[in-house]
Formats: structure tokens, sequence, C-alpha cells
């Protein structure tokens, strides 16, 4: 049973599982729906759609299987009166049913219009006017098969309507986030630690004291285990970040969400970290890299994200950083090399695809810190390694060709 | 088909068709509804209204942080057995009185048909929802300490509402029915506010929607105003005994529906500028 309408849907990105749409199934089989186009509507849209971005797809993905069910056509009052008090059509038999001839809506609609601008008063039993308890393809309710129903409460076109106004356009990501993938992988950072007040009853150390004592009961107590893992991610908000800019959010909106952080700090920085980094992506409002220092030990865990290319002169000189007035008196590696020292472990997740790391900038930063690609993969070797295991460092393809121009030499 | 009640709202609770179909397809089917929305668009009341409107008894269970799903079964107090150990104080061989179900245990136990709220489901840990499939998939529950496995005489009506803080795991989204309250348009808001201000002049209603529904267009608020605000705001501007005249040149209590300092600023700028 409308099996289209499955398929027109996953096509249109909404990830619907034969499970739930055999729920659906059963729900109709309930008889859920009442025959009734909204409440179908309502049914398919609350069991197969689990997100409100994915309202609009499922506007489209309807309007695209039922919009043909439409009756546009404005019914008159008189006609109405005609239909009142249906007089019931005897069952039909199945021959005589293969008799009546099914039109296509098109033409059907035609006929209508044209019907209802000739018909003058009410018709039972016929064959060719609207009316009840006949054959014709125009009436109320029935069996006709190819006819046009008028009337019944809400009628069919009422759902096509709801879906045309796709309401839900505006809570549309084309971008499914992802962000639960990046926050699982998140969370083996995790470092467990008895830390702060006794909250809990530690029950092998009060049964061990307990029998220690001779059966004389004594309660041990013990703080609750809880992460105490520290987070500093340094993001590059630069103008060549723009086309990774979706990852890099979801990034940070899975690691801002998650719980398990002791401490959680990210600042903004543009293409090279200098003396300044920024709270926010606009980068006004700007905090000393120093005074940030002296508020972190160096148990933090430090993530750098950006995608390490820019200019050998903005990463190597003093005042080379991009903005003109900026008069940067220590060197972006300076400042950088300020942050790996003061860190026990830190990566750089690169958002650039690992084919075009042959690049001077990029070579020289992932010679300071690990650098991973900012894929599931690399984010997860990361985190392994920021997590104390051994992990080799992504290495960089020598021979790329792609147009970076030629090799930068190589500053001491 | 004819076995249950249909939600169609209360007489308190104005509940979209969409959101009615929602329910009582959950119901039907015995599957958990979860519910998202803005804040304030009474998601939480929602399980209080399906318990009135159905006649069940209401369970809640507010999720936090460090909520655990075993602790929603129940919980095994081992130190009070091993104090009356000690004292004799009741039977400790009788391990069922150390038990206390927890709401959703309790949802699972009872005798007759419950509704279920969890509350906020994704302030819990990640793997929250994961931990609860399999009971809320057989609505039954195994308890090791007595050996005892509990399965639900009638599948309660599971409540789920979620602000959107983390994503939910796939697993746990195809097993629920899944409805989002939109904010409610004007014709809805209007009826809303009848509900729960009846006395309400409606010229004042009127205007109390305008400056409302202005507010909620003014760019780069943290939080926009909600229908519970609103319903909030015009209880004050009634016990106040604010009318239309006043309304027409200031926003009287204009914290109730501002929470921010500096979204306070942004809207009286709007505010004199329209005037």
């Amino acid at each position: 049973m409308f099996t289209g309408f499955f398929y027109e849907m996953r096509g249109r990105g909404i990830p619907v599982t034969p499970t739930e749409w055999l729920t659906l199934m059963r729900a109709l089989s309930l008889g859920l729906a009442f025959s009734d186009l909204v409440r179908f509507y309502h049914l398919a849209r609350a069991v197969c759609v689990k997100s409100e971005t994915l309202y609009d797809a499922f506007d489209q993905a309807w309007l695209a299987v039922f919009q043909g069910v439409e009756a546009p056509v404005e019914i008159q009052e008189a006609v109405w009166k005609w239909l009142k008090n249906p007089v019931l059509p005897g069952p039909v038999a199945p021959d005589d049913l293969r008799l009546l001839k099914a039109m296509d809506l098109e033409r059907l609609r035609r006929e209508f219009q044209q019907r209802l601008a000739s018909q003058t008063e009410r018709h039972d039993g016929g064959s060719h006017w609207i009316g009840t308890g006949g054959t014709s393809p125009f009436g109320h309710g029935g069996y006709r098969p190819g006819g046009l129903r008028v009337g019944g409460h809400a009628g069919g076109g009422m759902a096509a309507q709801i879906a045309a106004r796709r309401a839900f356009a505006n809570y549309r990501s084309d971008r499914v986030l992802d962000t639960r993938q990046i926050g699982v992988a998140l969370k083996k950072l995790r470092r467990f630690a008895r830390e702060g007040n006794r909250s809990e009853v530690d029950m092998d150390g009060t049964i061990q004291a307990t029998a220690r004592q001779g059966g004389e009961i004594t309660v041990v107590e013990r703080p609750e285990r809880t992460s105490n893992l520290k987070v500093f991610l340094l993001m590059d908000a630069g103008g060549s970040m723009t086309s990774y800019a979706t990852r890099v959010g979801r990034l940070f909106s899975a690691a801002s969400r998650a719980s398990h952080f002791k401490d959680f700090k990210a600042f903004y920085f543009h293409n090279c970290v200098y003396e300044y980094v920024f709270r926010d992506i606009s980068r006004w409002d700007a905090v000393g890299v120093e005074e940030l220092l002296r508020s972190m030990d160096s148990s933090y865990r430090l993530i750098l994200v950006g995608d390490a290319c820019m200019a050998p002169t903005e990463l190597m000189a003093r005042w080379g950083a991009i903005y003109y007035h900026h008069r940067n008196e220590r060197t972006g590696l300076d400042w950088l090399e300020l942050l790996g020292e003061h860190f026990e472990r830190s990566v750089w997740l690169n958002p650039m695809p690992l084919r075009f790391w042959a690049h001077p900038t990029v070579e020289r930063i992932a010679n300071m810190f690990p650098m991973f690609e900012l894929t599931l993969d690399g984010l997860e070797q990361a985190i392994q390694l920021l997590g104390g295991r051994r992990v080799e460092p992504t290495q960089i393809p020598q021979h790329s060709g792609v147009g970076h121009g030629p090799r930068g030499p190589r500053y001491p | 088909m004819r076995d249950f009640n249909f939600f169609r709202g209360t007489e308190d609770y104005i509940a979209s068709p969409a959101l009615c179909d929602a329910v009582n397809v959950a119901v039907a089917l015995g599957r958990p509804l979860l519910v998202k929305g803005e804040p304030g668009t009474g998601k939480t009341l929602l399980a209080h209204a399906i318990a009135r409107g159905l006649d069940m008894p209401l369970i809640t269970w507010h999720v936090k942080s460090t909520t655990r799903a075993v602790d929603g079964l129940y919980v095994y107090d081992a130190v009070a057995r091993l104090h009356d150990s000690r004292f004799n104080d009741r039977d400790v061989r009788d391990i069922r009185q150390y038990i206390t179900m927890g709401p959703l245990g309790r949802a699972l136990t009872a005798p007759e048909r419950t509704v279920l709220l969890i509350d906020e489901i994704d302030k819990a840990d990640l793997e929250f929802p994961n931990d609860l499939l399999r009971e809320l998939d057989e609505m039954a529950f195994h308890v090791p300490e007595t050996g005892e496995t509990h399965r639900a005489r009638q599948r309660p009506v599971a409540v789920i509402t979620s602000n959107n803080e983390k994503e939910l795991p796939n697993a746990f989204l195809r097993r629920c029915v899944f409805h989002f309250i939109a904010f409610p348009d004007d014709a809805l808001m209007r009826r809303i506010i009848r509900v729960h201000h009846p006395e309400l002049p409606e010229r004042l209603a009127r205007q109390c929607l305008a400056r409302f529904y202005h507010l909620r267009k003014v760019s780069g608020l943290r939080k926009q105003p909600s229908t519970s605000e609103l319903i909030d705001w015009i209880a004050a501007l009634l016990a106040g005994g604010v009318d239309e005249s006043v309304l027409r040149n200031e926003l009287p209590f204009l914290g109730t529906l501002i929470k921010h300092e500096a979204d306070m600023e942004r809207a009286l700028r709007a505010v004199h500028s329209r005037l």
C-alpha cells in the first residue's frame, strides 16, 4: 500500500525504515486514519518523521504523491442541497462495476465542472448528473471506480493543501546535523575520577570495613565518579575556513553540548593565533592569549581546528598578521609554540582533505601539533591521542600535485 | 477501534488536530510519543492533559544530567537491609521490601493503564535513551535481586519531551511517534488565551497579541517570549488593571516576557521605535 510514498520519502532524505512503515500500516489497519486524508497526513508524519527539520521534506514528498488527489473545485451551496440525505445505492455487482468506465483525473474534473455548470436540480439514482444513489462518477460517497466524491467530512483536498502551505520550510536544515556521531566520539575523551564531596555509598568498601569490624556496620562513603576532563577548543574563523563551516560548526555544537567535560572553553582566531583570541566568531570580543593561559593549567586538552593554510609570512614574520594594522611583535609561530608548550596534550584537526596538505604552513604546523583530518576517523584518532594512547599523526603526502604553487622554502 | 477514548485536548489544554492525531496513534499503538518544540509551548503540560483527558493516573519522571536509566526502574536499598540485619527490625530475607520502584517501574507495575511523562530526556547522558530501549519496547523489566520480571498489564502511554539539547539515537527514534509542537498561530493563540483568561476583554486581547507577536519578531532576541510567558503577562496585566490605552503607549510588566538583560534593551528599543 502506497509504497511509492515510502520511496518518495526516502528519496527526499527522510530516513524511514520498514519498521516505521509497518507501524504506519498497522495504524491504518486499526482504522486510525478514518479514511480521512488529513488524518492520514498527520498519522504518516507522526510515525515516519522524527525531526522537525524533515517536516518540509515530508510535505514535499506528500505533494509529489498525493497532489493529484486535490479537489480544488468550489462547491456551491445548492449542490450540497442536492446531496443532502443521500439515497444509498445498493451493492454493485463486480461485473457491473467493471462496466462503469473509469476516467482519468483530468477528464473527470473537466466533466465535473461542466455538469456543475449545467445542472439545476437534485438527482437521485441516475447515471449522469451529480447526485446520490446513482452510477454517475460524481456523487456523495459510493463505490464508483474513478469517481469524484463530493462531501463527507474534511474532503480529500485538505491534506494536500496543508502540505502545500509548507509551513515547516523554516525548520529545514539541509545539512543533516550528525552531531551525535561526533558527540559519541568525544565521549571517549572522558577521564573518570572521584573528587570532591563524599556523596555516594561505597558498597564494597562498606562490606569490607564491616567485616573488619566484626559485623559492626561501618558505612564507607566516597565522592561520585565524574569526568574531570577539561577541553580548550580553538577554531579558525578565517575566510578560507568558510567552506568547512558546517563541519566545524558540528564539532563545536557537539563539544559544547557534551556534558561530560568538567570545563569547556571555545575561542576563535583568524588564520593564525597571535596575542589575542576571540570569544565570538565575528572577532569583536578579544581575550589576551597570555591572560587566558594563566587561567588554564596544563591539564586542559587543546584542540586546534583550522586549515593551517596561510601565506608563510602570516606564520613566520613579525607584523605578518593578515590585518594590515595589526602589528604582531611575535610571530604566529611563536604564539603557536607557546600554546603547544603550555598544554600537556594537544592536537590540530584540519578540515581540509589530506591531499591538499602539501603546503608550507600546513607542514610547518603539522611538525608542532599532531595533525588529523576533521573526519570521524581523524577525530577518533585525535581523541585517542588526547586520551594518552600512542597514535601516529597523519602523514602528509609528499607528491600531491595540487595547485598551491611551488613549495615554499623551509624556514627555521 | 472503539476500545479507548480519543484524545481531543481538554478544557484548558487546546491541542491542534495534528497533535491530537499523534497522541491517538501513540495511545493506540502503545508506542512512546516524543514531543519537541520551543520552550513554553506546552510539552510537559501535554502529558498532564492526556492523563486528564483519558482519565489515567500520571507518573512523572524528571530527567537530570546525572539520571541513569536504572534509576527509573527501581532502587535497591542495600544499606537499609544491612542495617536491619543488625537490629532485626524486619525480616531481611524478603528483599522485596528494600526495593523502591522508580517512575518507570511504577508505570510498568501499575494495575491500570498510566500516562508516564519522561521530561527533558535530552538532559541526560548520550546513552540514556539507548538504555531505555528494551524497557520501552517490551514494557517489561527484570529485577535480578528478587529474580522477578515485571511486565506491564497495559502498555503505559509514554510521553517523552526533548528540548533538542542532544540528538537522540536513531534506534530510539524509530520506536517513537514524533510530534513537533509548532508555535501557535494567531487564531490558535486566541483560543488558548480565551481558555486561560476568559475574563479578558476582546479588544485588549487583540492588542496584547499584536504586541506579543511584534516582540517575537524583534531580531536577535536570545530567548523569544513563549505561550506560557504570554499567559503570565496577561495575568499580570489583568491583576495590575492595565487597560488598552496604557498598552498603546508602553509595555508594562515586560519582565514577564523578556528574561535576558540584553534582550530587554533590544525589546525596549523596538517598542519605542514603533510608538
